[in-house]
């Protein structure tokens, strides 16, 4: 009994957790309708961020999170310039989805280049050195840290979408986009916004990634990506709040195959993805179905 | 180049990648790096089949090439039948995994590539499972040395490449391959004129994955020995589309001069500084997408010459 109930507290961390990782890819598509496939690359630069904070200036790791905030700008708001031409051509869905690997392959090859292809790891007791126990199940306080962070992070979203004016202006383009185009609301900029925003959440998730995946390296970017994908798939595609029960759902998931039948846990996200899109493609799909 | 007869130009192109090949090791003698070449240029024209006429972007492409590669070997291992036919039922049984996979045509552009690249991993997980290495090898891989053959293996490669641009053509000037097009340009109308769009497209996701199967079988018989890593890394899909891309989806000889360019480039630069390669080949593909999304026969047929 104890071993499910390891499953269940730990899965409820990991996938909240991995809600945070996926997060920033949905309101990138559900604002622009464009795929950005370097989603896992940009959660790396951000725990590779936090490596060099600790490594070069012995900086306590939570650092990495303002840095994933400036280096989202740096990076997004150039980045960005791409996007209008995308949305103008004839298929921005699988152009976009093409560029972006590009981008992808780009900061691949300049991590592998800069960092070499050894996994990383940042300081164990950086986040705490002991372990929270909850329902005498114990977990080691960086993971309790990281589920903090993701959920502050969602809550603020949430904040964000509900409370403020450029919120009501991004669930408006999101909902509509000519017709918000019509009331007049600045829709380049606001994508723009939610463009910088979502790589930004991206960085935040990566500097926890060593932690609930024990080291990071230049060749788990893909890997994140699809991960990222199955939880916002197994959630709901477009409405970046779904994702916490599509995380949920994986965590729980990996956790009791790596509870169960550890040699099968690397199956989880790629088997419920499939199975979802199979079964119920156009439940949990919406507007991805094809018509004919 | 005319559209008169267009089974003609077609044909000739057959004949000059024929003998491009059948020539090539005479002139160059690493035999192997030509075989790799031919490896892609067929994976290029299997994934320019399905993502040049149909507009679906197989990003799990690689999945049905392990396929093929791991049927080949077990086949080879348990069985007395003659490896061709191996090769052969190695791309029958890619044939079927896309059949298993077919209802993922029901999904839109990027969710199809997203959940066939979680396909193809569900695959890997599988072959090379811990749990399962009595009957696959699972992490450690298959051996198959006893019947390595570099000559008649690079035969059967030559035979899939151009087996698969004889399909490319099939689909460019002939009356099904029109409906495909036409499905791909706009579903519900060619729905109303009496295309069955789920057949056509299932069809043409067959002609591929058989591409892929058979140039796996292929592949392992003249690798002979091999990991799982090696017929089922994302760069082997990646590569497809590149190349494809790079020549120009949608025709015939566009994805085989793109797969021979840029395998010859990478042969000679990308082996001694892979990672300034991977960064050369993640701009290749941006400035593609930005600036010439129809590849480079696109260039020729902007001005005025009609490309295969």
């Amino acid at each position: 009994m104890s071993l499910v109930e390891y499953a269940l507290v730990g899965g409820i961390l990991y996938g909240v957790f991995f809600a945070l990782v996926g997060i920033g890819l949905n309101l990138i598509f559900g604002v622009m309708r464009i795929i950005n496939l370097a989603h896992g690359q940009f959660v790396l630069l951000g725990g590779y961020g936090a490596f060099v904070l600790v490594r070069d200036l012995h900086l306590n790791p939570l650092w990495g999170i303002p840095l994933a905030v400036l280096g989202a700008i740096v990076v997004a708001v150039p980045l960005y310039a791409v996007v209008p031409r995308l949305q103008k051509s004839s298929d921005p869905e699988m152009l976009s989805f093409i560029l972006f690997f590009g981008v992808a392959q780009m900061i691949d090859a300049i991590l592998s280049a800069t960092f070499g292809a050894d996994q990383r790891t940042l300081p164990e007791d950086a986040l705490g050195a002991g372990s929270l126990t909850v329902f005498g199940q114990s977990f080691p306080d960086s993971w309790w840290v990281a589920t903090a962070a993701s959920l502050l992070a969602i809550a603020g979203l949430y904040f964000y979408f509900t409370r403020t004016r450029l919120g009501f202006a991004t669930r408006a383009i999101m909902a509509n986009r000519d017709e918000a185009l019509a009331t007049g609301i600045d829709v380049q900029r606001v994508s723009a916004i939610n463009f910088v925003i979502g790589i930004m959440l991206a960085g935040i998730a990566g500097v926890f990634v060593p932690y609930l995946l024990g080291s990071i390296s230049p060749d788990i970017g893909h890997e994140l990506t699809t991960t990222s994908f199955a939880v916002i798939i197994i959630g709901s595609l477009g409405n970046p709040l779904g994702t916490i029960i599509g995380g949920l759902v994986f965590g729980v998931g990996t956790l009791l195959m790596q509870t169960f039948l550890p040699s099968w846990s690397n199956l989880v996200p790629y088997a419920l993805l499939v199975l979802i899109v199979l079964v119920r493609p156009s439940g949990l799909l919406g507007r991805s179905v094809r018509t004919a | 180049m005319t559209s008169k007869h267009p089974w003609i130009t077609s044909g000739i192109a057959l004949a000059v990648i024929a003998v491009f090949f059948l020539a090539a090791p005479s002139v160059y003698h690493n035999r192997s790096l030509l075989f790799s070449m031919m490896t892609f240029v067929a994976l290029a024209q299997g994934l320019n089949l399905l993502y040049g006429f149909t507009g679906y972007l197989p990003f799990g492409y690689v999945g049905f090439f392990g396929t093929g590669a791991y049927t080949t070997s077990l086949l080879v291992l348990h069985t007395q039948v003659p490896v061709i036919g191996c090769v052969v039922i190695g791309g029958a049984v890619a044939v079927l995994v896309a059949l298993i996979l077919g209802p993922l045509l029901r999904l839109n552009g990027a969710y199809f590539s997203i959940a066939n690249l979680a396909a193809s991993q569900i695959l890997y997980n599988i072959f090379s499972n811990q749990d399962l290495s009595t009957i696959t090898g699972g992490p450690y891989g298959l051996k198959i040395d006893r019947v390595y053959d570099p000559v008649l293996s690079y035969g059967t490669m030559l035979v899939i490449v151009l087996l698969a641009t004889a399909l490319a053509a099939y689909l460019r000037y002939s009356r099904f391959g029109l409906g495909i097009r036409a499905v791909h340009q706009d579903p519900t109308s060619a729905a109303m004129a009496g295309i069955n769009v789920v057949r056509g497209r299932l069809i043409v996701w067959m002609f591929s994955a058989a591409v892929a199967g058979l140039a796996g079988g292929a592949y392992a018989w003249n690798l002979s020995v091999f990991y799982p890593d090696a017929v089922f890394t994302l760069q082997i899909s990646v590569f497809a589309i590149v190349f494809a891309l790079f020549g120009g989806v949608g025709t015939v000889i566009g994805p085989v001069i793109g797969a021979i360019v840029l395998d010859a480039l990478y042969n000679g630069v990308g082996i001694s500084t892979p990672q300034y390669f991977e960064f050369i080949y993640g701009l290749l593909i941006v400035l593609l997408v930005l600036f010439l999304p129809s590849g480079v026969v696109s260039l020729l047929q902007r001005r005025g010459v009609r490309v295969v």
